[in-house]
């Protein structure tokens, strides 16, 4: 068990090792940020003394051990834009990114598991054939260009809601989101539905699948003859035990909403991590792209290694597989 | 009747139970249509500078030039037509999905199968390399590359081979262990036929079934996320203009009630990947055996 533990730890760091080499390596390979940032006019010297400045005189590896070892006490580069250091820029923006991902998370939620117990619990009515090729419809359709009609349909047309940027920040116990402003709902709105309609699709079928299965199970057709009201057994019976593998993988899914959530950020300008990362991109502003491809990297290897050993605890099969590796 | 004739046949009676995935064939084989023969279905050449005139810029849809050129979805910021900008967009799009599934699909079956085969060491550590880039979203391995060897055709679709390959090399697998089991398989082996015509003669033929599941899902999502990196700007160079490309070129007219410069395009790459996923769909339960 232990030994599993142990080996699954040197798993993440090799694969967070050999992430980072690639990372590195290729973005320093790829244009010439001196050119972005110095003024065309600038002399031979002056360029130079930027190059020098920036360590890009240096061999790739040179300047990788330089990057690991800094990195390993916390230190990610500054960024060539902001004159400011990476990792600070990043948890500037990460409670905005966390906050429309939570608020999506919401949003598909309350929609998506009733439409799929509905679905598994009548499976040939109009109604369910409907929500499931809907749900194909959602699958299929472009998260980008959807918030580009959400926008053009809400904020232009209608003028209901604001289309870019977040709203107004309210504290509620210490902590500082828009959440808690009436203005900052109003623009977390847009995007948050946006963001919520691939998971919509995806709840509402694995809802479904688990909804179907238990219907099938004897202690649901127990406590139809117990005489119990179908309103009981769908509020209590079904959803009480469909509850349990979604919200699993709900949390396993919250990560894809983060990595998602940069192309929504695009779209409705919100101030958050993703945006930063497509535009420091577009500036070549090689620290930040680094130390958020690193950032979000680490996030996931931990969040799966957490999964992978909460699953040795709860499924000994696992466990005992895990053993004779 | 040959025996491959009345295997389509049979294939075509299960399939065309499901009407919905018979009429969303029909329009995929007609938006391949379109796309493989854009430049004689195409009213006009959208990238021929001598058709398009800057005069014509952001003409509403089923308006008129002067010289009496009819745009049936209107004109782009450039006075190209709309409709032809979309019927060469498909190409693209399609052009890159195809091309990257079919590669994708080459390497993942060629891993997966050769995984099954020699056991051991080598499949651990194949399946390990698989398990841990399908714990990423498709989206962060195609940013990271992306981000890290910057732009252009070759790098999107060595992006999307690699968000991709994972998914056929397991299937690959799972069924290859299956079929691995199979008399038919000892038999080949007692016939001393090399590893590699066992592998890709005998194993390969019996796990298409899923694999093709796989690689329709696989295509429409490899098609939305060109799409996606393209609009982001990190995806395919304007030189190539996608649909991801048009409906990002129509973002910036939005604000000014220019809807048609980005819902048309956007329409055309929901219908290509709804009618492949809807096909998809149907594909899978077919094939499932706990359906049938």
């Amino acid at each position: 068990m232990l030994e599993y533990i142990l080996k699954r730890f040197g798993q993440s760091f090799l694969v967070l090792f050999i992430m980072s080499i690639l990372v590195f390596v290729g973005v320093n390979l790829v244009g010439d940020p001196v050119e972005m940032l110095i003024n065309p006019e600038a002399d031979q010297a002056e360029v130079e003394r930027v190059i020098r400045e920036l360590g890009l005189d240096k061999p790739v590896s040179e300047q990788y051990w330089y990057f690991l070892t800094n990195a390993l006490k916390g230190d990610l580069g500054s960024s060539f834009i902001y004159n400011e250091p990476a990792l600070k820029l990043i948890l500037q923006r990460m409670p905005a990114t966390l906050e429309l991902a939570l608020f999506s998370l919401f949003i598909s939620l309350i929609i998506a598991i009733p439409l799929g117990i509905y679905a598994g619990y009548k499976p040939n009515s109009k109604a369910s054939k409907t929500i499931m090729a809907g749900s194909i419809l959602g699958f299929s359709m472009p998260t980008f260009w959807v918030g580009i009609i959400f926008i053009m349909f809400f904020a232009v047309y209608l003028g209901w809601l604001p289309s870019t940027g977040r709203g107004e920040i309210g504290s509620f116990l210490g902590i500082e989101s828009s959440l808690f402003t009436l203005n900052g709902l109003s623009h977390v709105f847009l995007p948050a539905l946006n963001l919520a309609l691939f998971k919509i699709s995806s709840v509402i079928r694995l809802t479904r699948a688990g909804t179907r299965e238990i219907i099938l199970q004897d202690y649901i057709t127990f406590a139809r003859a117990k005489g119990l009201s179908e309103k009981r057994i769908v509020l209590v019976h079904i959803l009480k035990n469909i509850l349990i593998p979604i919200v699993t993988v709900i949390g396993l899914e919250f990560g894809s909403l983060i990595a998602f959530s940069t192309v929504t950020e695009t779209v409705f300008a919100w101030p958050g991590m993703g945006k930063l990362i497509i535009d420091s991109i577009y500036n070549l502003d090689r620290p930040v792209i680094v130390a958020y491809l690193m950032i979000i990297v680490t996030f996931f290897v931990f969040l799966n290694l957490a999964v992978d050993i909460l699953y040795t605890f709860l499924d000994p099969r696992v466990r005992l597989k895990g053993m004779n590796q | 009747m040959s025996s491959r004739d009345q295997n389509f046949k049979n294939f075509w009676r299960d399939f065309s139970v499901n009407k919905i995935a018979v009429f969303a064939l029909f329009i995929f084989l007609s938006i391949l249509f379109v796309a493989i023969f854009a430049p004689l279905v195409s009213p006009t050449d959208p990238y021929d500078l001598n058709n398009v005139s800057i005069m014509n810029s952001r003409m509403p849809p089923m308006s008129e030039d002067f010289a009496g050129n009819l745009y049936v979805l209107g004109t782009d910021g450039a006075g190209r037509d709309m409709l032809s900008a979309i019927f060469y967009g498909l190409r693209v799009s399609l052009g890159v999905g195809v091309l990257s599934g079919v590669f994708a699909l080459i390497i993942g079956s060629i891993f997966g199968i050769s995984a099954a085969f020699f056991r051991g060491k080598y499949e651990t550590i194949i399946m390990r390399i698989v398990d841990i880039q399908l714990s990423f979203p498709s989206i962060l391995v195609a940013l990271i590359i992306l981000a890290a060897f910057g732009k252009g055709v070759e790098k999107t679709i060595i992006a999307l081979i690699l968000v991709q390959w994972a998914y056929y090399a397991r299937t690959a697998r799972a069924s290859a262990l299956v079929e691995i089991n199979k008399e038919y398989i000892d038999s080949a082996r007692c016939l001393a036929f090399s590893n590699a015509r066992i592998m890709f003669k005998h194993i390969l033929p019996n796990c298409l079934a899923p694999l093709i599941v796989v690689g329709t899902l696989q295509t429409a999502h490899a098609i939305s996320l060109e799409a996606t990196l393209s609009f982001l700007g990190l995806g395919l160079p304007i030189t190539e203009p996608s649909l991801g490309l048009l409906i990002g070129n129509g973002f910036e007219y939005m604000y000014s009630g220019d809807f048609w410069i980005s819902i048309f395009p956007g329409i055309a790459l929901l219908i290509t990947v709804a009618s492949i996923n809807l096909v998809g769909d149907h594909l899978r339960d077919m094939f499932n055996p706990r359906l049938q």
